[in-house]
C-alpha cells in the first residue's frame, strides 16, 4: 500500500447525494479476477452514455476539473460491500474522497487501499463546493498528520477524525494481513480455550 | 451489567482488547463466492499466507451464474473464468465449494441458513454486503471487503472497533397483505438511507417475534439499505424449530446443549441501546419504491412525495417519474421474483397463492429465479412450479440473476422492473434500466396485470 502523509491538489466536485457503489463502478466490470484497470470504469455510466460516448457534462470529464481530491454528496459509498469500488477510485488516481458522510464499508474498504476518506461538516462541505465553482484551480489540502484539511484560497479549514491506527497505518503503508498474522497465538489460544 | 443480544455475541468473540478501541474479533463461518474472493486469495498467495481454517469456509458460485442451461459450460468468458478461479482457489485450499449445478448450490445467504450452517451465536462474515441476511438467527453476520476477506483467509479474524447499538421495535398486528419485505421498505422509508450506519441493529417486537425465519431473513438482508452493518433478531422456539434436523446443524445430545445456549442470548430486560425506535405495526401497508435508493419507499397507494432537491430529482427523472405521481395503473414490462431478499420457498409461495388459477399479462416478462438449489426442488414438490406454468411463468435456474445483472437476465434500457430484490440504485438490473422495489405478492400482481395494482383492495 502506498504511504500516505500530506495531499496539495485541485479537486473534482461531485454534488450528488448518495452516491453508491454501483455508480462508482457497475456490477458488469466486476468479473476480472485481479485488481487492476477498474478506474478506467470509475462513475462508467455517468461518464460515458451506452454507446460509449462521452459525457462532457460530468465533473470527470469537464476539463475545467482535476486532481487527486474528490468531493461528494452526503452518504458516499452506500450499497455493496464490493471493493472494487475502493479500487476505481484509487485506479483512477484518487487519493482522497472528501464527504459529509460515507458508508461504513467503503469507508474500510477505502483505508485498506490507501484512499483516504475526510468526513467534513456538511457546511464545510458547501463551502469547498462553492470555492471550486468560483476557481475550479482552487487547491485543498489533506494533512493526515495534523488531521486537517484547507481550503487553500480562504484559508478554511477543518479538522477530521480518523481511528489512530488506521492513521499509523496509512502513514507506513501498512495493512492488517500483517498485523493479524502477528496475533496467530493469541487467536489459537482463543480458539482453544472456546472449546474446552 | 445488562447486555444486549449483539453484545453478548460480540463479546464472546473478542479475542483481544488493542489500543484505540480496536478489537480482534473471532470469526465463526466464512462464506464466499467468485465475484469477492479472487484478489484476496492471489494475496495470501503473493505473500506466502496459507489459509488458516479452510473448515470454517464454505463457497458458492451465485453472482455470476446463468439461470439457464446450468449443465453447459458459461457462455460469458470472463464469468467462466471467475467460477473456474473459485473452484480452482478452492481445491487448492480445501475449501467446501458447492459449485453451480450442486444439489447445495445457491446464494450464499438462501444456502447456508437452509443448510443448518448459519446457527445463533455466531460470529460470520462474506465478501458480500447482505451477510446482513443470517443475523435472523441471532448470529452476527456482516459483509466484507476483499482485503478483509484475505485477513479472515489469514487469520480467521479482523481487526475492528465495536459499532453502536440501535434496536427498532415494532409491535402490534400487520395488516393483510403486508409481507416481511414491506416491514423493512417501510422501515427504511421511514429512517432513512444512512440512519443505520455505524450501529448494528436489533429488530424487536411483536412483529419479528411472529415472523417465520424466512420472513426474519428478508428483514435482516435489507439492513445494509439503512446502513447498518448488520441486523439481528432473538433466537426463539421459531429459530430452533427451523434449525433442528437441517443437513450441518448439530444433532442430538449437542443440538440441545446448543439450544440451551442459545436461549441465554436474547436481549436482557433493561439492557440499554445507543439508538431506539419504535414503529407501529399498523401504520405499515404494501410498500412500492419510486427511486433510485431504497429508501425512496411510499406505501402502494401513495403519490410520490415532492422534495426540492437536485439528488432528488435526478433519481426522479432517472425513473421518468414527477413529483405526486400515483404509481398505480403504471404499466410494467419486467418482473423479477428472486434474490436473497426474496428467493426462499415462503416468497414463492405467497406468489403461487395469488397467481393460482390466473393467467400472466402478454406483454410481461417475468423471472423467477429461485435462491437455490434447494428452494427450486421444494418448489416442484410443493406444486408451485405447475401453478407457475399454468400461469405462464417459466421457472429459472438459482442464482443472483436479475438483482445485480452479471449474467444474461438484464432489464432493458427504460423498462420498468418490478423487482423483490433489495437494490434499485441506477442501472443495477441493467444499463438504464428502472427498478421498483415491492414484495413478492406485489411483484405477482403486477406480473399477471400487466400494471401496479393497488393490492390492499384485494383484502378489504
Ligand atoms: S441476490 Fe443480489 S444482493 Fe443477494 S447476494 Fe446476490 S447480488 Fe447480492
Amino acid at each position: 500500500m502506498d504511504k500516505f502523509t500530506k495531499i496539495t491538489s485541485s479537486a473534482i466536485p461531485l454534488a450528488i447525494e448518495n452516491i453508491d457503489t454501483d455508480q462508482i463502478i457497475p456490477a458488469r466490470f466486476l468479473k476480472a479476477t485481479d485488481k487492476k484497470g477498474f478506474g478506467e470504469n470509475l462513475f462508467r455510466d455517468w461518464r460515458f452514455d451506452k454507446n460509449g460516448k462521452i459525457n462532457n457534462d460530468f465533473p470527470l470529464n469537464d476539463k475545467r476539473f482535476s486532481g487527486s481530491i474528490l468531493v461528494a454528496g452526503d452518504n458516499f459509498g452506500c450499497g455493496s460491500s464490493r471493493e472494487h469500488a475502493a479500487w476505481a477510485v484509487h485506479g483512477y488516481g484518487i487519493k482522497v474522497v472528501v464527504s459529509s458522510f460515507f458508508a461504513d464499508i467503503f469507508k474500510g474498504n477505502a483505508l485498506n487501499n490507501g484512499v483516504l476518506p475526510v468526513q467534513v461538516s456538511p457546511s464545510f462541505l458547501k463551502n469547498i463546493f462553492e470555492a471550486i465553482q468560483n476557481d475550479s484551480d482552487t487547491e485543498i489540502e489533506v494533512d493526515l498528520e495534523n488531521q486537517e484539511i484547507t481550503i487553500l484560497s480562504n484559508q478554511n479549514f477543518e479538522s477530521f477524525e480518523i481511528n489512530s491506527y488506521k492513521k499509523t497505518c496509512l502513514i507506513n503503508g501498512y495493512d492488517d494481513i500483517d498485523f493479524l498474522v502477528s496475533m496467530k497465538e493469541d487467536i489459537q489460544a482463543f480458539e482453544k480455550a472456546r472449546v474446552e | 451489567m445488562k447486555k444486549t443480544l449483539f453484545d453478548k455475541v460480540w463479546d464472546a468473540h473478542v479475542v483481544k482488547e488493542m489500543k484505540d478501541k480496536q478489537q480482534i474479533l473471532y470469526i465463526d463461518k466464512h462464506l464466499i463466492h467468485e465475484v469477492t474472493s479472487p484478489q484476496a486469495f492471489n494475496e495470501l498467495e503473493q505473500r506466502g499466507i496459507p489459509v488458516f481454517r479452510p473448515k470454517q469456509i464454505v463457497a458458492t458460485a451465485d453472482h455470476n451464474t446463468p439461470t439457464i442451461d446450468q449443465h453447459l459450460p458459461v457462455k460469458d468468458e470472463m464469468s467462466r473464468n471467475q467460477l473456474n478461479q473459485l473452484s480452482k482457489n478452492c481445491s487448492k485450499n480445501n475449501i467446501t465449494l458447492y459449485d453451480l449445478g450442486h444439489k447445495y448450490n445457491g446464494i450464499a445467504h438462501v444456502m447456508s441458513p437452509e443448510l443448518g450452517i448459519t446457527q445463533p451465536g455466531m460470529t460470520m462474515v462474506c465478501g458480500d454486503s447482505h451477510t446482513s441476511t443470517h443475523g435472523a438467527f441471532g448470529t452476527i453476520a456482516f459483509g466484507i471487503g476483499t482485503s478483509q476477506v484475505a485477513q479472515v483467509f489469514a487469520s480467521q479474524s479482523l481487526l475492528l472497533q465495536k459499532p453502536k447499538s440501535l434496536r427498532i421495535t415494532v409491535d402490534g398486528d400487520l395488516k393483510p397483505g403486508v409481507l416481511p419485505k414491506d416491514v423493512i421498505l417501510y422501515i427504511i422509508a421511514k429512517l432513512g438511507t444512512n440512519s443505520g450506519t455505524g450501529y448494528f441493529c436489533e429488530y424487536a417486537g411483536t412483529v419479528f417475534q411472529e415472523m417465520s425465519m424466512e420472513g426474519r431473513m428478508t428483514v435482516c438482508n435489507m439492513s445494509i439499505e439503512m446502513g447498518a452493518r448488520g441486523g439481528m433478531i432473538a433466537p426463539d422456539e421459531t429459530t430452533f424449530n427451523y434449525i433442528k434436523g437441517r443437513e450441518f446443524a448439530p444433532k442430538g445430545n449437542d443440538f440441545d446443549k446448543k439450544v440451551a445456549y442459545w436461549k441465554t442470548l436474547p436481549t436482557d430486560p433493561g439492557a440499554s441501546f445507543d439508538q431506539e425506535y419504535h414503529l407501529d405495526a399498523q401504520d405499515i401497508e404494501p410498500m412500492i419504491t419510486f427511486g433510485t435508493n431504497p429508501g425512496m419507499g411510499i406505501k402502494i397507494n401513495e403519490s410520490i412525495p415532492s422534495e426540492d432537491n437536485a439528488s432528488f430529482e435526478k433519481s426522479l427523472a432517472y425513473m421518468n417519474f414527477e413529483k405526486g405521481q400515483s404509481l398505480i395503473d403504471q404499466q410494467v414490462n419486467y418482473v423479477f421474483i428472486g434474490s436473497c431478499t426474496n428467493g426462499r420457498i415462503e416468497d414463492f409461495r405467497a406468489a403461487a397463492k395469488f397467481i393460482e388459477g390466473k393467467v400472466k399479462a402478454d406483454h410481461v416478462t417475468a423471472w423467477f429465479v429461485p435462491g437455490s438449489q434447494q428452494v427450486a426442488k421444494q418448489i416442484e414438490e410443493e406444486g408451485l412450479k405447475e401453478i407457475f406454468e399454468q400461469a405462464g411463468f417459466q421457472l429459472r435456474q438459482p442464482g443472483c440473476s436479475a438483482c445485480l445483472a452479471m449474467n444474461d437476465d438484464k432489464i432493458p434500457e427504460g423498462e420498468y422492473c418490478v423487482s423483490t430484490s433489495n437494490r434499485n440504485f441506477e442501472g443495477r438490473q441493467g444499463q438504464g434500466a428502472r427498478t421498483i422495489l415491492a414484495s413478492p405478492l406485489v411483484a405477482a400482481a403486477t406480473a399477471i396485470n400487466g400494471k401496479i395494482i393497488d393490492i390492499t383492495k384485494q383484502f378489504v
